[in-house]
């Protein structure tokens, strides 16, 4: 086992997958001579060379959809997007044809094809480079969407993503890339389509996934020593959305709060949310929290910009509510 | 409104050149082929027995069977907008399954799931029928990335080109200027074709574009550009063959303005009233089947006979389209749960 970061285990990824099929290439803006933006493709140019590692044009829309249609034909795209703000100009590539090639033609194409980026807020960036956008893609039926927070679901998620034959969202995070952990020294994937148990407990169950999993894992810890047992899920996939092993913990600890660090309305929070109400109504012991960004844009200055997102606090607020502790 | 003036030269014959009899015949089989289907089309479209959006063809049929016909389909690929009959048609569809489609039924070419919009045949290479402006033409420069990409990587001996239908509308979204400018970076081998039917919906082009004669454009991409005579399906060909050729030989993009006119509004519910009779007369008398019939009469390859019995020939294919369509089952309503995921 070695301890790298995010970073580095999303490029292990890349290399080994560019290196088992050359039909995998990478394209996006930097991902070639500057070796990435966040330096995820680092070395990979000089390793694969043009075309397999392609700088493009700053043109969202039209790297996306050159990347859909070169997989509608069988090639195997990874598109980096800078950021999920600038995907936004793509947007109508991934859901008008990535997500609808396959059902329009009746099941004779498919799209196998990475969308990946940093997404999320990071730090004193403002509104239009601080938005967690993931409910826009979880939206769409004809899309995977994934997320990681460790570099062992990094690693493992975006080599399962990247052979897989449909469209695949990949939720990064911008603050994420430096964490480390440890990844076998061995190849391994993890199945899309999994959500996995962060930490065990037995009386509250805190579901989350992406970045906000660090901070979830924090107020476990604390809640620990005020005596209470905290079961940590990380949905890591978000659609589809792995229902089984958010009901299997809430029929053992009866208490949920959902964290997502996107907006309330029509998130991947609000659904979790309203899921565990509808179908673990009779085990519930206290209302489902959520506790996501306020619903504003985000500002600049720092003391509001850590008031908008989610907190250790907060959660531990959150926590304290559905298990009566006030 | 008068026939304008191009500031461009535009490619055009004025016989059948060295073209074989049979070849033509089936260029003029093709042709009325789609004006047969689309009138039955739109005769059912009248009925209800076909809903939604329906773009008709009818006028234009010389482009889509023109370039098409320059092709090898075992290579190249075809990629168009909503307007997509006569395409489907030209790159050897069945009109069951295309008809089939236009009824939602079952054993239509989507099984029901694409409509009028969107024809697909991937064994043919036709990817479509796109129903958003412009979002075929990205698409189409990444097949035209997949033909370098298997030759320069993946070692291909033999690998074709893309033609990427769009029409004038299209022209200003910027997936088209996007598209563009990476196919001539990566040297692609895409051949976008302006179906230039001179109205976008019910807007005429000369109000919405500061030029009128898209071959202009190509130069700001440092690709080459033509203007072919959309009405002559000959010409067309000829200039598609010629196209496809320098494609290859010198690895390059190609933009083609093809100067065309649609009979019918811009789809079923539109009555057209934003262009005059004589404009659409003037363009009725250099109908493309028309001409093409004529050019053949010169060259004593055809007579009135003859034609008749390849007009009697489509219909009875058209009319064997809609028996299959109308005999053909719903599909069970839990395929819509199928072909959402791989």
């Amino acid at each position: 086992m070695a301890e790298i970061s995010i970073r580095d285990a999303l490029n292990q990824a890349l290399d080994e997958e560019m290196a088992r099929d050359e039909r995998v290439f990478l394209l996006g803006e930097e991902v070639g001579e500057y070796n990435g933006a966040y330096k995820v493709s680092r070395g990979l140019l000089d390793k694969y060379g043009a075309p397999r590692v392609l700088d493009t044009p700053i043109a969202e829309l039209g790297f996306t959809g050159l990347a859909v249609g070169a997989a509608t034909v069988g090639l195997r795209p990874v598109v980096e997007w800078m950021t999920f703000n600038f995907a936004l100009l793509a947007l109508d590539q991934v859901i008008n044809n990535a997500a609808k090639m396959r059902h329009m033609s009746g099941g004779q194409l498919n799209v196998p094809i990475v969308f990946r980026g940093p997404n999320g807020p990071a730090e004193y960036l403002s509104s239009q480079h601080s938005q967690a956008l993931q409910s826009l893609f979880v939206h769409i039926p004809g899309l995977k969407v994934a997320s990681y927070a460790t570099p062992y679901d990094a690693k493992g998620i975006l080599k399962s993503a990247i052979r897989d034959d449909n469209p695949v969202v990949l939720i990064e995070s911008e603050m994420a890339y430096a964490w480390t952990g440890e990844v076998p020294d061995e190849e391994y994937t993890i199945p899309l389509g999994k959500a996995d148990v962060k930490r065990e407990g037995s009386d509250i169950t805190l579901i989350t996934y992406s970045k906000p999993l660090r901070m979830v894992l924090e107020a476990a810890s604390e809640l620990e020593s005020m005596g209470v047992s905290a079961e940590v899920i990380d949905l890591r996939s978000l659609r589809p959305l792995d229902e089984e092993a958010i009901y299997a913990s809430v029929r053992k600890t009866n208490r949920a709060v959902v964290v997502d660090e996107s907006w309330p309305m029509a998130s991947v929070g609000s659904h979790v949310a309203w899921l565990i109400s509808r179908n673990c109504f009779d085990v519930l012991d206290a209302q489902v929290e959520l506790v996501c960004s306020e619903d504003v844009p985000m500002p600049y200055n720092h003391r509001m910009e850590l008031a908008v997102q989610p907190s250790v606090e907060k959660i531990i607020d959150a926590s304290k509510r559905v298990l009566y502790m006030e | 409104m008068a026939k304008r003036e191009t500031k461009v030269d535009v490619f055009t014959v004025d016989g059948v050149g060295d073209h074989k009899k049979e070849f033509l015949v089936e260029l003029l089989r093709q042709m009325t082929l789609i004006r047969r289907f689309e009138e039955k089309a739109a005769q059912m479209y009248g009925l209800r027995k076909i809903g939604g959006f329906c773009h008709l063809y009818n006028g234009q049929e010389a482009v889509a069977v023109g370039a098409i016909s320059a092709l090898d389909l075992k290579h190249d690929y075809v990629l168009t907008a909503y307007r997509d009959h006569g395409h489907a048609l030209a790159v050897g569809m069945e009109p069951n399954a295309i008809m089939a489609e236009l009824y939602g039924k079952i054993t239509g070419c989507s099984r029901g799931k694409g409509g009028s919009m969107h024809m697909f045949d991937a064994e043919k290479h036709f990817l479509g029928g796109n129903g958003i402006v412009g979002a075929q033409i990205p698409m189409a420069t990444g097949t035209a990335f997949a033909q370098m990409y298997w030759k320069k990587v993946m070692g291909e001996k033999k690998t074709g080109v893309t033609l990427c239908f769009f029409g004038d509308g299209a022209i200003h979204q910027g997936a088209f200027h996007e598209s563009l400018n990476l196919a001539a970076v990566w040297k692609l081998p895409a051949i976008y074709i302006v179906e230039n039917n001179q109205f976008g919906m019910g807007t005429a082009v000369h109000r919405v574009s500061s030029v009128e004669d898209f071959e202009i454009k190509a130069t700001g991409f440092d690709m080459p550009g033509m203007t072919i005579d959309g009405m002559n399906v000959i010409a067309v060909h000829d200039g598609i063959k010629k196209a496809r050729e320098q494609a290859q030989a010198d690895e390059t993009p190609i933009l083609i303005d093809i100067k065309t006119y649609r009979y019918k509004g811009h789809s079923m519910s539109d009555p057209a009233k934003y262009r005059t009779r004589e404009q659409l007369e003037q363009f009725q008398q250099q109908d493309p089947i028309l001409v093409l019939k004529a050019m053949m009469i010169d060259a004593k390859m055809i007579n009135d006979d003859e034609y008749k019995k390849i007009d009697d020939d489509v219909k009875k294919v058209v009319n064997e389209s809609i028996e299959f369509a109308e005999n053909s089952d719903e599909p069970p309503v839990d395929t819509m749960y199928e072909d959402i995921y791989a």
